[in-house]
């Protein structure tokens, strides 16, 4: 037999890189779909704008079964304007709920922090509603090393 | 009955001072992925519900999903304006309610 190539193992490899991602991009969409759904529900079809969401993961989670997470929203937090709700969706596992933040003027900091499960690596979004009905989203890609929802 | 909560917030505040909560209850938050040694699925079993009140004000309330880890911990800030009394509940997906107390002294 003859030996490989270089050239042909070059090649191996990438049509080999090619079908692992396309099967993750595959199962992602799905789950991705779902995510969007459920945020497009949150929002009513109104557009969120980005900027004033920040979400603190770890870059790199080598645990999936406990991810610590912080959300916040640079917002005003009186008695009349405040932010009420804060969405989170992971949108690569089975189910991408995550959790609903509820605050009151009493929070006085739109601010929470859990620990949450990723079965693998995928974008954490969140969206912000306020009492006046403006939406604010952010998002960040988690890679998860072990994965935390099967078993 | 389920486990004892923990719960960290301090015992005296001034007037207007925003404070930091913090929660957790020993619970094994079932995703309802999981399955048995024969693959049948175990059954969803979570908290799916926390809830923060200040003298029967609501502070902070979470609908809590499978995604949350187990042992759900929260963090959180309350601004106190007064004395009084925080009330902590936690809601099982079969019913059972856990709740817990905790009074400031503010001045």
């Amino acid at each position: 037999m003859r030996q490989l190539s270089r050239r042909d193992a070059l090649a191996l490899g990438v049509s080999g890189a090619a079908l692992t991602l396309f099967g993750y991009e595959e199962h992602a969409s799905a789950a991705a779909k779902e995510a969007a759904d459920q945020i497009a529900k949150f929002t009513g079809g109104k557009t969120a704008e980005g900027g004033r969401i920040s979400i603190e993961l770890p870059e790199i989670a080598e645990n999936g079964n406990t991810v610590p997470l912080s959300v916040s929203v640079d917002a005003p937090m009186t008695a009349d304007n405040y932010v009420s709700e804060i969405l989170v969706v992971a949108d690569g596992n089975p189910n991408p709920g995550v959790a609903t933040f509820h605050f009151s003027p009493i929070s006085a900091t739109a601010e929470a922090s859990t620990r949450i499960r990723l079965a693998t690596t995928q974008n954490i979004i969140a969206v912000a509603k306020t009492s006046k009905g403006d939406f604010y989203t952010g998002q960040k890609l988690v890679k998860v090393t072990i994965g935390g929802c099967g078993g | 009955m389920a486990e004892k909560p923990r719960l960290k917030l301090p015992k005296e505040a001034k007037k207007g001072e925003i404070i930091e909560i913090k929660t957790l209850l020993p619970h094994v938050m079932e995703s309802g992925q999981r399955k048995d040694k024969d693959g049948k699925t175990i059954p969803r079993k979570i908290i799916n519900k926390f809830a923060c009140e200040f003298n029967d004000k609501l502070v902070f309330v979470v609908d809590l999903e499978p995604a949350i880890a187990a042992n759900p911990y929260l963090q959180f800030h309350a601004k106190v304006e007064e004395s009084g009394r925080f009330k902590f509940s936690w809601t099982d997906d079969d019913g059972t309610v856990t709740t817990a107390e905790e009074n400031i002294t503010v001045s």
